[in-house]
Formats: C-alpha cells, sequence, structure tokens
C-alpha cells in the first residue's frame, strides 16, 4: 500500500539515492570543516557510520532473503515435480487429462478454470471497487467517510472458509433460482450461459472472489486517490470543469498507475485463493464455455487430492500443479506490470 | 497448498524427534480417527509410560510414511496396492481394524419413500447414462414412487478419500463399463456431475440442491439423522446399510479371506450383508526397526481385539466379525 503512494508522490529514482547517499555525504562533512552541532550530538549518542554500515547490510539480507524463498520455492517445485515432468514434458501445460486411476494427468482444465474465475472476478470487482472508491473519496459526506472506508476494509479481514459457507448457503441458491434464470433470459444468446445451471460453477465461483478481491482494490485506489494534490483538484475545478469532470481529469488520471498496482494485488489474490472457490466452483476438471458448467483451479485440485494422493507420479503431477500455479501467477503479473510500463511511458511523452 | 506442506515437514518432525522408547507415532486415515484416539488414549490410561500419538493425515500420505519408516505405523482406509508393497521400505501388515461403509443420498422434492438402488443404477447414474429420475429402471425397483421427470445432479467427492475408494471399488465390481471407464482410486475422473469437499460438502450440496444424488459415509449420514437409500446386495437382497449389515459382509467375505487381510468386501455374499462396505487397516511393520516398540504394537493389537472392538458400536463403527477377530488374533504373533 505504501509503496504505490510513495511511487506516485514522488519518482522512485530519487528515493534510492535518497537511501544510499547520506553516508557518504556525511563522512565529507566531517572531513571538511568543524562538525555541525547536530552531528556531534549524534556522535556523542554513539550512532554513526558502523551503526549506519550494519544497517545497511540489514537491510539488504532481509531484501535479498525474498528472493532466496522464491528461488528455493522455484527450485522444490521443480525437484518434486520431476518424475511427472519427465513422464509429460511441456504436455503436461497443454493437455486436459487427469485421470489418477489410469496416470494420465494435464494441467489444462484447472489453468483455464484459474484464468476464466479470476479475469471473470475483476471484470466485476474493478469498476465496483473504483466507484466504492470514488464515493467514500470525493462523495460521501465527511461524517459517514470513516465508517464506509472501515465496513469496506472490513471484508479483507473475513475468512475465505466463511466466504465459502456464505456462498454455499446464500449466493447458490440465489444463483440457481434467480439469477442463473435472468442471465438466461436477456444473455443468453451470448452461448455463455447455456446447459444446466446447478448454482454453482463458473460464474459463482468468480462473484464470490470478486467480492473477495473488491475491498484490496478499492482500499488501495482510495489510499492513492487521497495523494493526489488538492491544488490539482482545485485547479480544474476553477477551470469551469465539473464534479464528474474534476474526478475524471485530476483524480483519475493522477492515481491511474497505482490503481493498476491495487488491480494487480487483487488479481494474485484471486490467482491464488482456494477454500471459497473449491467450495462453489463444482470440482469437474472440464474445459466448458458456458459459464454455468463446473470448473476447477489450480489451487482447488492442490487442496483436494494432496492428502490422499497415492503413487509417486500423482504426488509429482500435484506438485506439477503447484509449478504451474506459480508460473501462471509469474507471467499474468509479467503481463500486467509490462501494461503498467507502457502506459506510464506513454503519459510521460505526452506530458512532455 | 503450504499449509499441507507445512503439515507434513510438522509431522516428519515430530516422527524423528520423539523416539522415545515408550512413544509411538502413527499417521493415516482420517475415516477411523475418532476410535482410534479414543483407543490410544484408553491404552495409554490402562499402560502408564505408553503413549500412543495418531495424527489423521489422510490415508495416502499414511501409507507414504509408515513404508518409508518416518512413523511407526500407518493406518489405510484402502489396502496398498501390490506396487506399494513391493516398493516400500519397511515391509508392512495389514490388520483391520473396524469397518466402515458408504451409502447414496439424495433430495427429490415431493419423495419421502425410502428409494431403492442397485449398483448398475448408481454406475450408470454417475457414467452419464441415467441421467433423469424419471428413468425406466429406476422406476422398476420402486414401483408406487412417484418420481418425477427432472435431471438428475450428481455430487461426488472432489477430495482424495477412503470413500471415494471403498464407493468406486464397489461400482467398478458391479459395472465393468464403471470399471473402463472409471475404475477405483481415493479421487478418480468422475464423467459427470459436480465435486464437494468432504462428507460435509457432499451432504450439504444433496440437501440444499433439489433433484441431486450423492455418497456419504454411514457414520456421517447416521450422526446427521440425515435419510439415506437401500441398495441391493450380491444374494439380490435390499439392505439397508447399519453396523449388524455391515458386519455381516466383512463375516461373508470371512471365508475367502486371504493371509495378508488385503481383500475388499464391496458386494460381498450373504443374505444380509450391506454391499459397499469395506475394512480400514492398521498398517503395522512386519518388523518394527525398535524391537521395544514391536512389542508394544503387539500388545495393543491385542488389547484393541479383546477391549476395543467392544467400544467401535457406540460410535457407529462396526466391529470385526468373530472369525476375522480371531483370524487377526493368530497373525498378531507373526509381528516382531
Amino acid at each position: 500500500m505504501a509503496d504505490t503512494r510513495i511511487k506516485d508522490a514522488e519518482p522512485p529514482a530519487l528515493l534510492k539515492l535518497q537511501v544510499n547517499e547520506p553516508h557518504a555525504v556525511a563522512g565529507h562533512a566531517v572531513e571538511g570543516k568543524a562538525p555541525a552541532a547536530i552531528r556531534e550530538f549524534l556522535n556523542k549518542r554513539g550512532s554513526g557510520a558502523a551503526g549506519d554500515g550494519a544497517f545497511g547490510a540489514l537491510v539488504l539480507a532481509c531484501a535479498l532473503s525474498i528472493l532466496g524463498i522464491v528461488v528455493l520455492i522455484l527450485f522444490v517445485l521443480i525437484q518434486q515435480s520431476k518424475l511427472s515432468l519427465h513422464a509429460f514434458g511441456l504436455k503436461f501445460f497443454i493437455t486436459s487429462a487427469w485421470d489418477p486411476v489410469m496416470g494420465d494427468f494435464g494441467a489444462l482444465p484447472f489453468i483455464y478454470g484459474t484464468l476464466v474465475t479470476s479475469f471473470l472476478a475483476l471484470c466485476i470487482a474493478v469498476p465496483l471497487a473504483l466507484c466504492v472508491a470514488i464515493f467514500i473519496m470525493e462523495i460521501c459526506p465527511k461524517p459517514l467517510r470513516g465508517p464506509v472506508a472501515f465496513l469496506t476494509e472490513l471484508l479483507a479481514a473475513i475468512p475465505s472458509v466463511v466466504y465459502g459457507l456464505w456462498a454455499v448457503f446464500v449466493l447458490v441458491p440465489i444463483m440457481r433460482d434467480h439469477l442463473g434464470p435472468f442471465l438466461v433470459k436477456f444473455f443468453g444468446w451470448t452461448g455463455l450461459f447455456s446447459g444446466t445451471n446447478f448454482g454453482e460453477g463458473l460464474l459463482t465461483a468468480s462473484i464470490i472472489l470478486s467480492i473477495m478481491i473488491l475491498p484490496v482494490i478499492s482500499s488501495i485506489t482510495r489510499e492513492v486517490m487521497g495523494a493526489v494534490p488538492v491544488s490539482q483538484k482545485e485547479g480544474v475545478l476553477a477551470l469551469g470543469a465539473t464534479r464528474w469532470e474534476m474526478i475524471r481529469i485530476a483524480v483519475l488520471r493522477n492515481a491511474r498507475v497505482g490503481i493498476v498496482g491495487g488491480v494487480i494485488l487483487g488479481l494474485g489474490r484471486a490467482l491464488g485463493e482456494t477454500m471459497a472457490v473449491t467450495m462453489v466452483i463444482g470440482n469437474h476438471p472440464d474445459i466448458a464455455k458456458s459459464l454455468f458448467a463446473p470448473g476447477y483451479t489450480l489451487a482447488s485440485v492442490i487442496a483436494n487430492e494432496f492428502t490422499e494422493a497415492t503413487g509417486d507420479l500423482y504426488l509429482s503431477a500435484l506438485i506439477e500443479i503447484g509449478l504451474a500455479l506459480f508460473l501462471v501467477t509469474v507471467v499474468v503479473n509479467t503481463i500486467a506490470r509490462l501494461l503498467v510500463w507502457f502506459v506510464t511511458r506513454n503519459s510521460a511523452r505526452e506530458a512532455r | 497448498m503450504k499449509l499441507k506442506l507445512m503439515g507434513l515437514v510438522a509431522t516428519v518432525a515430530f516422527g524423528a524427534l520423539s523416539a522415545g522408547a515408550q512413544s509411538l507415532n502413527g499417521a493415516g486415515a482420517t475415516f477411523p480417527n475418532p476410535i482410534y484416539s479414543k483407543w490410544f488414549a484408553e491404552y495409554a490410561a490402562s499402560h502408564p509410560g505408553v503413549q500412543i500419538n495418531y495424527q489423521s493425515v489422510g490415508s495416502g500420505a499414511g501409507i507414504r510414511q509408515a513404508s518409508q519408516g518416518i512413523v511407526d505405523f500407518g493406518a489405510s482406509d484402502g489396502p496398498m496396492t501390490d506396487q506399494q508393497m513391493s516398493e516400500a521400505k519397511v515391509k508392512l501388515f495389514h490388520i483391520p481394524t473396524v469397518l466402515g461403509a458408504v451409502v447414496p443420498t439424495y433430495n427429490i422434492p415431493g419423495v419421502n419413500a425410502e428409494l431403492k438402488f442397485s449398483g448398475d443404477i448408481i454406475a450408470d447414474i454417475y457414467l452419464g447414462k441415467i441421467t433423469n429420475w424419471n428413468d425406466a429402471r429406476i422406476k422398476a425397483i420402486n414401483p408406487g414412487v412417484n418420481l418425477p421427470d427432472h435431471q438428475i445432479l450428481p455430487v461426488y467427492r472432489s477430495d482424495g478419500s477412503g470413500t471415494t475408494y471403498i464407493f468406486t471399488d464397489y461400482l467398478s465390481k458391479v459395472s465393468s463399463d464403471f470399471q473402463q471407464k472409471v475404475g477405483k482410486s481415493t479421487s478418480v475422473r468422475w464423467p459427470v456431475g459436480i465435486g464437494q469437499k468432504g462428507n460435509e460438502g457432499v451432504a450439504g450440496m444433496v440437501r440444499n440442491s433439489p433433484y441431486s444424488f450423492g455418497y456419504v459415509e454411514l457414520i456421517y449420514a447416521v450422526q446427521n439423522h440425515m435419510s439415506f437409500g437401500v441398495v441391493k446386495n450380491a444374494a439380490g437382497k435390499f439392505v439397508k446399510a447399519s453396523t449388524d449389515s455391515v458386519t455381516a459382509a466383512a463375516a461373508g467375505a470371512a471365508a475367502h479371506m486371504p493371509d495378508d487381510f488385503r481383500v475388499s468386501i464391496t458386494n460381498a455374499p450373504g443374505a444380509e450383508a450391506y454391499p459397499i462396505s469395506s475394512f480400514t487397516w492398521l498398517l503395522i511393520p512386519l518388523q518394527s526397526a525398535d524391537p521395544k516398540k514391536g512389542e508394544v504394537l503387539k500388545d495393543f493389537l491385542k488389547w484393541m481385539l479383546a477391549n476395543g472392538e467392544q467400544q467401535a458400536p457406540a460410535l457407529t463403527y462396526a466391529p470385526l466379525p468373530k472369525n476375522v477377530a480371531l483370524k487377526v488374533a493368530g497373525a498378531i504373533n507373526y509381528l516382531k
């Protein structure tokens, strides 16, 4: 959260320089002439070059440990799935067989389910989260602002199994008896809502996912919007813009990069979410065009089958599913980051 | 996944660390966990200085950990395959302890009668061949029941489980089509239907979804007062699952019991036998790495036959029939 705000407030390159430089600058000052009073005071307290170096090393070690953990995860995933990698090769990622009895495994239906539910969840959650954030920051009466913001953030604190239970007992019947028939009646022509609607399936999973990622996206959007200077907003208003135009030109345009950052975080949560999705997606490894059809995600199949997996190849295939999830997350995040990079590069050129 | 892996690591670490002479570690099936916990607690209470820890991590993990010698004994709802037996570092012996059963459950609005099913009908529902409650074959064995003209929603266990193993083992025996297209395992590739996690997931889905059909463990159904269907057994009789009819299935199968007790008793002979029944096994090393631990395990098994079995019906587990218990008592002597 803080990361995106800083990025928006000041250019990151400058920030880095500031972190590295003070040590050197302080050294020069000491060599030159008599140290300033404040330096003398700090020296007396015992903090100095040694403390600076130690702190730098500590922070560096912490930062590198993240890299180390990621490499270790990748290494273990590849090493443990060696058997399956040898048996199926790259075909594993593009075949749709998943038959523990015959020992034939492929990850495609799971990758498909993960991507479809995550993107559908984003399609539902992003507009909603933006509206919530705009309402809280710009339109909501001041006294209500705190409570409403608190309520949206409360959504993030609910455990995913509770979301799952709620979905099973509330969302699934609504989906089966009301929302499903409505979609068939008005959008049946798209072919996305064909087949029998049992209340569970890709669409239900996407809806529950969208509710889960909404607070993440909206709270980050809110933070970023709050960082837009008031002077800019007032400037736009002074030029005769309406309130909507002010939000569009001054707020959303300035906060664009931060909002995309929030969306990426939400996407990350959607890709890896396990429990709530497992409870309502139907757990059937098929690639179906209809959003009513049951599906399966990468995270769900691991959660479902890992404990009782008998046989080395089966276990190895499940770990390779974990590897697939890792790769999907990396690829999707990379694409999203590249998107942000393109957008900011173009806007920088426009500004010039 | 991370949590599960961590759990596994914790189990491994735990198993390796506590090598006290009288402290034993076991891991495996979740289905018999309630009665195993009770047995181990009571055995420890009557045998001071002995402690038996049991972790219900699942049959698959139980087999893996016991074959690698990570735990002192394992437990499984399905017998180990020949391949697993030959690859195991620690040679294991199957000791049947109690029995479980799987029952068909359904939700058809307007039908309160207890429905009858046969193995081939259940198999064809899950193969997608019987798709409507109004099907002529279901009607034929349920005369007088007004079955609606509505699509069946088959519900299955999405998590790997002994329940699915017993169920698919039975269906593979009664339907060659099911055996070829699906087969038996703790998780299989179901041609149709919706998957739910755990007995509670399947039961909840069936309760909430009109016209659905699912399968759950007998104990779960009894403890939650669910209604369930009767199933036609090998003798052609329709039998309702109960601890008695399940024990009857084991007694019927005892005649053909192999010496290593690795036997499936689904579709067992006998007029009273409930067809979707199975043993659950403890996996005991033929030769324990620590002789003292081997002695404790042998003593525990004897205690189980003498005292433990009587407690089973109270927890809705079916106890071993007399002839099987006698055979087990003889086999215990060969363990070292």
